[in-house]
Formats: C-alpha cells, sequence, structure tokens
C-alpha cells in the first residue's frame, strides 16, 4: 500500500509501543474514490477512524439555485454515477410533486424499469468489488462483464451510458427504442444463470468469509440512530423498504420481496445486495410484462418539450412554448417537498423550496452515502485491525461523488 | 395507532406555546419550534411510545436572506415502525453583528445529527452548541465564508485561483 503514509507518531503506551496515524487515501483503490481516512492505530489495532471527505465537492446544491428545473436533472446524474436514473428520479419526482403533475402510466413503468436496472448494475459493482478489496479479483471482473451489457441497454435507450439524463419532469424523454425490450429480457436471463456462479465463487471462499463474518457488525439500533439506509439497514435486521412501505410511481403494482439479514456485519451487506440484484430482476421483468402502450411524457407544453418533434416546424405555438421552456423555463408554484426513494445506496431525498419562481430557492440533497458512511467513524463493533476497516469501508458501498455532493 | 393529523395535536397539547403548527403541507406535516425547545421536542419526538420517530433523515440548513431571521434549520424525521413523516422547522433570530446564529445540536437524541450539522455549519455558518466535532466537512478549515449563504457569490470571490470570481461586495 504504497500511499500509505504515516503522517506522525503520537505518545506511547504502556508497553512501549508507539501509536501513529495512518493516512489513508485519498488516493487508495480501496476507497472507492477520493476519500481519505485517518487512521488512529497501535500496531494493526485500529483505535479511531475518522473519515475526511469534500475532495470532490461541486457545490451541486448551490448550483441548483442558479438553474432551472430542467437544467438541474443532469446534475442530479453526478451523484451517484453508478446508477444516475434512480437519482434523476427522486429529483424528478420531488418536482412533481411540486407542480402537482404525474407522468402518464407509460413513463412511470420505463423510469421505475430503468432505476431497477440501474440497481442491477450498481449492485453489481458493490458485488464485484468488495471480494476485490479483500483480494478475489476474479468475481470483480465477471460482475463487470454484466454490468457493461446494463451499461449497453442504457446506452441503446438513453443514447448515454453513465449519465443518461432520461428522466423528464412529467415522464422520461423518449420511448424505448425497437428491440429493447427484448434485449433487456435476454439481459434478466443471462444475468439470472450467471449470479449463483458469482454468489458461489465468494460466498463460500474460506478466505472470505473469515475477513467479513462478523466483522464490521453494525446492530439494528445502532444502524438506525446513525442514520443508515437501504441494503445497509436492512443487513442489520430492519424490515424497511420505501418501495413497499410508502410506495411512490407504480411500485405497488409490483411484486417484490425485501430482502432482510439479520447479523449487520460486512457479509450480510454483500449477500443483501446479491438477493436484491434478484429481486430487481423480477421487477423489470413484471414491468416489461405489464407496460401498456401509451404516452410516456406529459402533454403540458409549459412543462416538457413535445413528443411530436415536426410539430415545431408547423405550429407556432408549440415553437413558442418550446423557446420559452427553453430559455427561460417554467414557474413552479410556491412550496416546499421533501421526496424520499429508494435508491440503490439507501434513502435518497431532495428538499426543494420553491419561491414560486423559475429555480429552486434551496434544493437539499438527502445523499444516502454520505450518512451511511458515519458507520466507519461510530456505531461499527467489531473493526478492529487495518484489514477490517477496508472491509467494512467496501460493504458499506459509498459513492463518493453522492458523499462530496 | 395514533392517527397521522393526530400525533400533531397530540405533540402541540403537550408543549403548550412552545411549539406551533406548521401546515400539512402537500408531502407531510410540520411542526414550528423556538430553537431552545428543539432537543426537548426531539426527546419527545423519538421517544414517545406512540410517535417513535427514531429515523432521522435529513437536517439541513435555510438561507431566508434578506428577510429578518434569515437562518432556519429543517429536520426531516421519520418513523420507521409507524411509517410517519414529520418536518420540524426552527427560525433562528439573527445574531448581532459579527456573531453567528446559534441552536443546540441534537446529536444527543440521533447521533446521525453530526454529520448532518457540520454541514450546515459549513455551508451556513450555524452555530450547532454543544456538538462533538463542529468543524468544517466540504470545504477546507481554512476556508472563509458559508457558500451556501444567499449572499455569497456562485462563482466565489476572485483572488488567485479564481480569475473569475466576483469582487467581494458585489452581493448584498
Amino acid at each position: 500500500m504504497t500511499n500509505v503514509t504515516v503522517l506522525n507518531e503520537t505518545g506511547s503506551n504502556s508497553e512501549g509501543t508507539k501509536e501513529v496515524l495512518l493516512n489513508l487515501g485519498p488516493q487508495h483503490p480501496s476507497t472507492h474514490g477520493v476519500l481519505r481516512l485517518v487512521l488512529e492505530l497501535d500496531g494493526e489495532i485500529v483505535e479511531r477512524t475518522s473519515p475526511h471527505i469534500g475532495y470532490l465537492h461541486r457545490g451541486t446544491e448551490k448550483l441548483a439555485e442558479d438553474f432551472t428545473y430542467t437544467q438541474i436533472i443532469p446534475l442530479t446524474d453526478r451523484l451517484d454515477y453508478v446508477c444516475p436514473p434512480s437519482t434523476n428520479l427522486a429529483y424528478v419526482l420531488a418536482v412533481e410533486k411540486l407542480l402537482d403533475i404525474q407522468a402518464p402510466e407509460r413513463g412511470q413503468y420505463i423510469r421505475v424499469m430503468m432505476a431497477e436496472l440501474s440497481r442491477i448494475s450498481g449492485h453489481l459493482l458493490i458485488v464485484g468489488a468488495l471480494p476485490m478489496d479483500l483480494g478475489a479479483m476474479t468475481t470483480l471482473l465477471y460482475c463487470m462483464r454484466e454490468r457493461e451489457m446494463v451499461m449497453d441497454i442504457m446506452e441503446m435507450i438513453s443514447g448515454a451510458r453513465m449519465h443518461t439524463s432520461f428522466c423528464r419532469i412529467g415522464g422520461v424523454r423518449e420511448d424505448l427504442p425497437e428491440g429493447a425490450v427484448e434485449r433487456i429480457l435476454e439481459f434478466c436471463d443471462i444475468l439470472s444463470d450467471r449470479l449463483s456462479d458469482y454468489e458461489q465463487l465468494v460466498a463460500k471462499n474460506r478466505i472470505f468469509l473469515k475477513r467479513t463474518r462478523d466483522i464490521g457488525v453494525v446492530a439494528a439500533e445502532d444502524a438506525i440512530d446513525i442514520g443508515l439506509s437501504g441494503p445497509n439497514l436492512r443487513a442489520s435486521g430492519v424490515n424497511w423498504d420505501i418501495r413497499r412501505d410508502s410506495p411512490y410511481e407504480i411500485y405497488d403494482r409490483l411484486d417484490f420481496n425485501v430482502v432482510v439479514r439479520e447479523n449487520g456485519d460486512c457479509y450480510d451487506r454483500w449477500i443483501c445486495r446479491v438477493d436484491e440484484i434478484r429481486e430487481s430482476i423480477q421487477m423489470v421483468r413484471q414491468c416489461l410484462a405489464q407496460m401498456t402502450e401509451g404516452p410516456f411524457l406529459i402533454d403540458i407544453p409549459t412543462i416538457a418539450f413535445p413528443v411530436d418533434k415536426d410539430l415545431l416546424g408547423c405550429s407556432m405555438e408549440t415553437h413558442i412554448h418550446h423557446f420559452e421552456l427553453s430559455a427561460y423555463g417554467f414557474k413552479v408554484p410556491k412550496g416546499e417537498v421533501y421526496v424520499p426513494i429508494e435508491a440503490p445506496k439507501g434513502e435518497i431525498g431532495f428538499y426543494i423550496i420553491s419561491d414560486g419562481s423559475e429555480k429552486p430557492f434551496r434544493m437539499k440533497i438527502r445523499a444516502p452515502s454520505f450518512v451511511n458512511l458515519q458507520a466507519l467513524e461510530t456505531g461499527t463493533k467489531n473493526m478492529k485491525y487495518l484489514a477490517d476497516v477496508i472491509a467494512m469501508l467496501g460493504s458499506l458501498d459509498p459513492v463518493i461523488a453522492e458523499v462530496d455532493k | 395507532m395514533v392517527e397521522a393529523a393526530d400525533f400533531c395535536d397530540q405533540i402541540i397539547k403537550h408543549f403548550g406555546s412552545r411549539v406551533h403548527y406548521g401546515g400539512a403541507g402537500i408531502d407531510m406535516h410540520c411542526l414550528k419550534v423556538n430553537p431552545d425547545y428543539v432537543v426537548d421536542l426531539c426527546h419527545y419526538l423519538k421517544n414517545d411510545p406512540t410517535l417513535k420517530f427514531n429515523f432521522l433523515s435529513d437536517l439541513c440548513g435555510v438561507d431566508h436572506h434578506p428577510d429578518n431571521r434569515r437562518f432556519e434549520v429543517v429536520y426531516h424525521l421519520y418513523s420507521i415502525p409507524l411509517r410517519y413523516r414529520l418536518r420540524v422547522k426552527c427560525r433562528l433570530d439573527d445574531p448581532q453583528k459579527g456573531q453567528q446564529p446559534h441552536i443546540p445540536t441534537v446529536t444527543g437524541v440521533w447521533r446521525t445529527a453530526n454529520w448532518h450539522e457540520r454541514e450546515t455549519f459549513d455551508m451556513y455558518g450555524i452555530i450547532f452548541d454543544g456538538h462533538p466535532n463542529l468543524k468544517r466537512i466540504y470545504m477546507w478549515d481554512e476556508f472563509e465564508g458559508y457558500p451556501m449563504c444567499k449572499d455569497f457569490p456562485t462563482k466565489g470571490y476572485n483572488d488567485a485561483y479564481n480569475p473569475y470570481g466576483e469582487e467581494p461586495g458585489s452581493i448584498n
């Protein structure tokens, strides 16, 4: 570990050994981004972990105050860049609630399907990356192969592989292209076959078990207290999933299980994700089966661009609305709203205060990774050795872009 | 189990004139409280067996510049067992010139408030009295100013590293 450097030596204890401050990151492969951990070490035993964040702070919330509501959508992509459609969806839902509109049914299905696909791709990353942090390279390469297939599907649907920006206020940008449904179904079949193989590669591996079982245990009460959410919370035995408990979009029509584990250790957090991928595959299939033909974007010319682009050439009114929408955006009624949804990392919430203008007065992002990362600092039991910190960090699955906003 | 509409009445009854009802909102009920009683209120919300607001979803600051009493702290609570959400708002008194606004910390109620409060301090300069580790979290320690305040320019201030920044005093 070449980029771990000794900062200074702080005193000595009764046994004559010296405690050292270790600087892990901000450029270390196992920190999953630019995260810096300062560790107080007594030999190999970690006395204290303090995460230092902010290396990727872009001021998304401040920028949002200067952008129109539509312009903010691409900013939300850059939060959780592993699964952008989920973040898009959270933001768009918040604005829709302020406007008191609802996307057409097909639009909702497409958005939910994209969100679940992105959950698959996000979870595939950690299912492969945690073993890699612990020294097992193979799984990551396999998982990346399947993640690549999700990327290809995203590219087919939206034209972009990572930052899809596909959600619009009032629906989605375009309809599914021809052949997309078949491709997604094919992917679902392939992944369900292969997922068990990947699980077997790692789940019964003795080294992996030794490194993750009973390591980094977060008890249910602690987990709630430090604000964990999503799979990290469910691994600790708390049965809470926003998709089931306060359904948004069309989640109430989908049949799925909420994966809950009991121990709250690194292994449970990992296996929770494997099982969630299985559930998500089922949800994607259900979405495709239930989807009916129809409009995918709301037909309010002051809020959404026209679906039929030919109208721009022949209808003056469409042209005016298009110009106003591009140049000034649209006014959102005065009010405030907090909309949380179940993102792959946990509860992502957008708190938007509107003062009646085209730009939000205040937009606060409740980023799940930001809150989850606090588990490194407090509330975690059995995170004794330096190697355990790496396992803990990997199993929390933070995306630093989202932590730093 | 209490009905969603009833629990606000119950809280207001318990606290009398110290807590006000802030309206139903589009998404959830809202309570307004004076900063002096925010910790009491939070303890009550978390521990009362009919409420059980055990999850602090979010805590953030809002700047109402140039209005009077410009700073506000907003708490979003969730009760995992009962599935209620609640918003608690706390408008802070304007500090004297050169001073920073103060509010008691709720880290003693929910540990998750730790980083949220650090972020609010970092972005708005609101001091959370009693916070165990109130340091900047996103910006570097030497940074001057509070970037999310409405009188801080989005482009930042002009200096050696930021030729496109605004001149100091250009926004008020």
